[in-house]
């Protein structure tokens, strides 16, 4: 709570206090007093006097709950800035008092402060939950200096190429690459990924993730204004500002109904007085009706509560690591139909590894990887990087002698005496090795084989491929039950790669051996098949792609919602993409859905109600039935409750 | 050019909205937004005339809601 909402709530409290003193005494004290005789005896002068004082205490109330009000509407008439909330509430209770009604015009202006108040407490509330998710900027950073002691700096003074130290528990300021230390750092925070990250010496830090339990030394790699913390930040705030066609329906809709309601209570007070043939004594109760009216109409609740959905919306889905650009596109995420989704790095976990070994009768399969291991020794291809890191029990190094490398083929090598040959199947007919049909012909989709032959013979083969993440094909499966309609693969791979990933994850709908500009045809094509070129504007039914953001930055952009993956660092990616997914889980995909549902549904939920009683109230108001507690309920109670159900999205 | 600014105490949704109209009229700004939820005001304008768009635009401000402050 503010230091403004403390007085604030003081005040409200005296004024309560005073009222229900007030309303005793007026209606039970006040009338045992009077003992002489009935209401038509004149009144006598102690009951006159005791009115008056309540009159004053009732004055003195309403100028202590209502006289910001009193001030604002004031400045507001000062500035021609009429019709404002202040305004019609100053019109209004002063319209009770002109018509003798005192408490009432007490209890209307409390009612309606005591609103305003939860209003803005429960905005505070929820703005201050949302920019927790977001409270990622670092505070301050260590700086070594050139005598070995640390300063403390504002992280905007930090310069590439300096050495920063983070102690355990401190927020990493800027994008770094470790220079001394290892140890644990958790990037809950940025991704919504729980387990920390492991990091030595080389690896590259990002801003915003929190150390663990070791002190690191790093070298700024970025100044802070560059750093993915700040993108991030800038990111997420500027996501309110594009708007979804929720909030402009409402922005364009406040511009006709407002003047709207202005003439049509302006009617209201003149026109059946006018009628009625008794102008000057009907005309107080007519205008009064008018003033209620206008109460009843103001749109606040509406323009409060849909953004805040959205903003919602955005928190939570931050809070689980993915950064959504803006509400139009948490919109385009709740009619998702299909996704068009890359393979390599996507779909897969864009690495290679041995996926399975096959090993001649006679041979064992962990000797068959210790021999390939041993010929790729040094090997910087990603296919030997995989074979290396597959090994458990390699040959010593001095073992290994006499390599040959067959460019693009393979690589031969002497290990232990033994002359072994690793390659595919080109490389052992140049060498006239015989590979058996039967291991030939079980090794033909898949991934990429490798064959080893020790003295000339074949021993084995092992396979490596880039495997499907384990939660790919969960994630598919989710997202169809989300209601996406179609989901098509894209890839430059092979179509044997393709169709075995597809597969894998349970996907029918591929397309294979893709150049860039051909993907983005593809794409193209697919949103034709959603009803075309009247671009963005009015498709009830969304296309996204989802890539790594590295080289597909084209399709990102062309289709309706870009979603990148795993792009913690990727500057390139942040930008591209309308949806960043912070780390490199497809099951965030789902998830965003689910939660652009339930935003669109709190939305909608808040304008039909919203609408709802305001148009019942207005009607009620018209005709005399409804009063001006009803009107002050009508205002800042519907935006209350408005409030209250957008602030469930935080619970997400 | 861009620039941000924050804003204290400002109440209401409405408000934020009414400002938002009353600073992309302003000559020489190409475009603006006022964020309730974020506090948080946003000018893009043309360099030359910056200075002078920022004063209207508090201007402005002050106008719809006198108690609402621009950290300049």
């Amino acid at each position: 709570m503010t230091d403004k909402q403390k007085k604030e709530l003081k005040r409200i409290i005296i004024a309560l206090v005073m009222f229900i003193l007030l309303m005793i005494t007026e209606h039970l004290i006040l009338p045992h007093l009077s003992i002489s005789g009935g209401p038509e005896s004149a009144p006598q002068m102690p009951n006159i006097i005791a009115g008056a004082a309540i009159d004053i205490l009732y004055i003195a109330a309403y100028l202590i709950v209502g006289h910001d009000v009193l001030r604002k509407c004031l400045l507001g008439i000062k500035n021609k800035q009429l019709f404002d909330e202040s305004f019609l509430m100053t019109v209004a209770t002063f319209g009770a008092f002109g018509c003798g009604e005192l408490e009432e015009a007490v209890a209307v202006m409390l009612f309606y402060q005591i609103g305003e108040f939860f209003q803005g407490y429960a905005v505070g509330r929820s703005r201050g939950a949302i920019t927790e998710l977001m409270s990622i900027a670092p505070d301050y950073a260590n700086r070594e200096t050139a005598d070995g002691s640390t300063e403390v700096i504002d992280p905007d003074d930090i310069q590439v190429g300096d050495v920063l130290v983070i102690k355990p528990g401190e927020k990493i300021p800027t994008d770094a690459v470790v220079i001394e230390g290892h140890g644990f750092i958790n990037t809950a925070a940025l991704t919504g990924e729980s387990v920390p990250r492991s990091v030595g010496e080389g690896d590259q830090v990002i801003s915003g993730c929190i150390n663990g339990d070791d002190l690191l030394r790093v070298e700024a790699l970025k100044e802070y204004d560059d750093s993915t913390v700040v993108q991030i930040l800038e990111m997420v705030e500027t996501a309110a500002s594009k708007k979804s066609k929720t909030e402009n329906f409402i922005t364009r809709f406040a511009h006709y109904y407002t003047p709207a309601v202005v003439i049509a209570a302006v009617v209201l007070a003149v026109v059946p007085p006018l009628i009625s043939g008794r102008f000057t004594e009907v005309f107080g109760t007519w205008l009064l009706r008018a003033c209620t009216f206008l109460v009843i109409s103001c749109p606040c609740a509406l323009v409060i509560s849909v953004p805040l959905a959205f903003f919602g919306g955005i928190g939570a889905a931050s809070k689980k690591g993915v950064l959504v650009k803006g509400s139009n596109y948490l919109e385009m995420m709740a009619v998702l139909d299909t996704v068009v989704t890359d393979k390599t790095g996507t779909l897969t976990e864009g690495v290679f590894r041995v996926s399975s070994t096959l090993a001649a009768p006679g041979h064992d399969e962990a000797d068959v990887i210790k021999y390939a291991a041993a010929v790729e020794a040094g090997s910087t291809h990603p296919i030997g990087a995989a074979i290396i890191a597959a090994c458990s029990d390699p040959f010593p190094g001095s073992a290994v002698k006499d390599n040959v490398n067959h460019a693009g083929k393979g690589a031969e090598a002497s290990v232990d005496g033994d002359r072994i040959a690793v390659g595919t199947s080109k490389l052992f007919d140049e060498l006239g090795i015989e590979i058996p049909a039967e291991s030939k012909a079980s090794g033909e989709a898949g991934g990429t084989h490798c064959y080893v032959a020790k003295n000339g013979i074949y021993i084995g083969t092992v396979t490596v491929a880039d495997m499907p993440k384990a939660e790919a094909a969960q994630a598919v499966k989710e997202m169809r039950a989300e209601g996406v309609r179609r989901i098509v693969m894209l890839t430059g791979d092979s179509k044997e790669t393709a169709a075995e990933t597809a597969a894998a994850v349970g996907i029918s709908d591929y397309r294979a051996e893709l150049l860039p500009q051909n993907k983005v045809r593809a794409a193209e094509e697919l949103l034709a098949e959603l009803g075309g070129e009247d671009e963005k504007a009015n498709r009830s039914r969304r296309l996204a792609f989802i890539g790594d953001g590295i080289n597909d930055a084209p399709v990102l952009s062309r289709a309706d919602v870009g979603i990148a993956m795993g792009s913690l660092g990727s500057d390139a990616a942040i930008e591209a993409a309308d949806i960043v997914i912070m780390d490199d889980k497809l099951s965030r995909i789902p998830a965003v859905i689910r939660i652009a549902r339930k935003t669109i549904g709190i939305s909608k939920a808040n304008i039909v109600f919203a609408l709802a009683v305001k148009f019942v109230c207005l009607a009620l108001g018209a005709v005399g039935l409804a009063n001006m507690w009803t009107a002050v309920f009508a205002d800042v109670g519907v935006a209350v409750i408005c409030i209250l159900n957008s602030m469930r999205m935080l619970s997400e | 050019m861009k620039k941000k600014f924050k804003l204290i105490d400002l109440d209401c949704a409405n408000c934020a909205a009414k400002m938002e109209d009353a600073i992309k009229k302003i000559d020489g700004v190409n475009d603006a937004s006022v964020s309730f939820m974020t506090q948080k005001m946003m000018i893009d304008a043309d360099d030359a005339v910056f200075d002078q768009v920022v004063q209207e635009a508090v201007k402005c401000i002050a106008k719809v809601e006198p108690d609402c402050q621009v950290v300049v």
